[in-house]
């Protein structure tokens, strides 16, 4: 069961993944970076993160997914077209990336002691807990200060993001 | 068939499929010519990126790492807020978002 839901969502994933860099139209690559949210989604449950599997679901595919399509429809984003830029990177960059990927991959084929992936098998050791019980105790006792910081973190974000959305439109109507 | 169903799936399979989607993502960052695509190709990044800290979590029963990629979450999320007003300020200033033409900066 476990190899048949890996099989399939991978398949999701990478399929998905492939059709971002093949479309050419913004709002098709964004749909299919939906998909490939939702498959890791899947694949976090099978890896036994059922926390993460629900955040990726709301926090990705929900509300930074709808970021990108509302802002690809705003600006009316329009075909790319093939540049000189493009080849240049294609020629370079492809060789590149499949060194790296070379590398990776035989490191993670050579190493030892990985195990097996196991249905239902959780972060505890502990007698009685669940994953998400473990995951809130550490998150709210020893790691409450970066927890904290990361609410600073978003509300300077929202800060940057209205002044930098307000400041184009304050000089536009300015000049009016 | 029965062996199938009961059969499980090494975690270096997960790790490959991980460095196989950051690949797909440097890809996408490279030949993409469209601001919002490697933007996208970016976020593909952090996925893979966040599927290899889930991997590892498994593999050493290790909720920190779970909770690294609850982190990673929140600051795409910051990320994607800050990237896309950028963008759309870039937009309004320059009504084109090829790559290719937004090259004030270029030597």
């Amino acid at each position: 069961m476990h190899l048949i839901l890996f099989i399939v969502f991978a398949g999701f994933c990478l399929a998905g993944a492939i059709n971002l860099l093949l479309q050419s139209h913004p709002i098709n690559s964004a749909l299919s970076l939906i998909v490939v949210m939702v498959s890791l989604a899947v694949l976090y449950l099978l890896l036994g993160a059922e926390f993460l599997a629900a955040a990726q679901v709301i926090v990705y595919a929900g509300a930074i997914m709808v970021l990108f399509t509302f802002v690809v429809m705003l600006l009316n984003a329009s075909r790319e077209e093939r540049t000189l830029g493009s080849r240049v990177a294609r020629a370079v960059g492809f060789p590149a990336v499949v060194v790296i990927l070379g590398v990776i991959a035989t490191v993670i084929l050579k190493a030892q002691g990985l195990g097996v992936a196991t249905l239902g098998e959780g972060l505890t050791n502990v007698k009685n807990g669940t994953n998400i019980e473990e995951l809130s105790r550490v998150l709210f006792t020893e790691l409450l200060l970066p927890f904290e910081v990361t609410s600073v973190l978003i509300l300077i974000a929202i800060l940057g993001a209205v002044a930098l959305a307000s400041r184009g439109s304050g000089e536009r109507t300015g000049t009016k | 068939m029965n062996s199938l169903f009961s059969q499980e799936v090494p975690l270096s399979w997960y790790l490959l499929l991980s460095a196989v989607l950051f690949s797909l993502g440097v890809i996408g960052f490279l030949i993409k010519r469209n601001l919002i695509t490697v933007f996208m190709s970016i976020e593909l990044m952090l996925n893979a990126v966040n599927l290899s800290f889930v991997t590892f979590a498994h593999e050493w029963h290790a909720v920190k790492g779970q909770i690294f990629v609850f982190f990673v979450m929140m600051v795409a999320a910051a990320e994607a807020a800050v990237g896309l007003a950028i963008i759309i300020a870039v937009f309004r200033a320059r009504a084109t978002l090829a790559v290719d033409r937004i090259d004030l900066m270029k030597l």
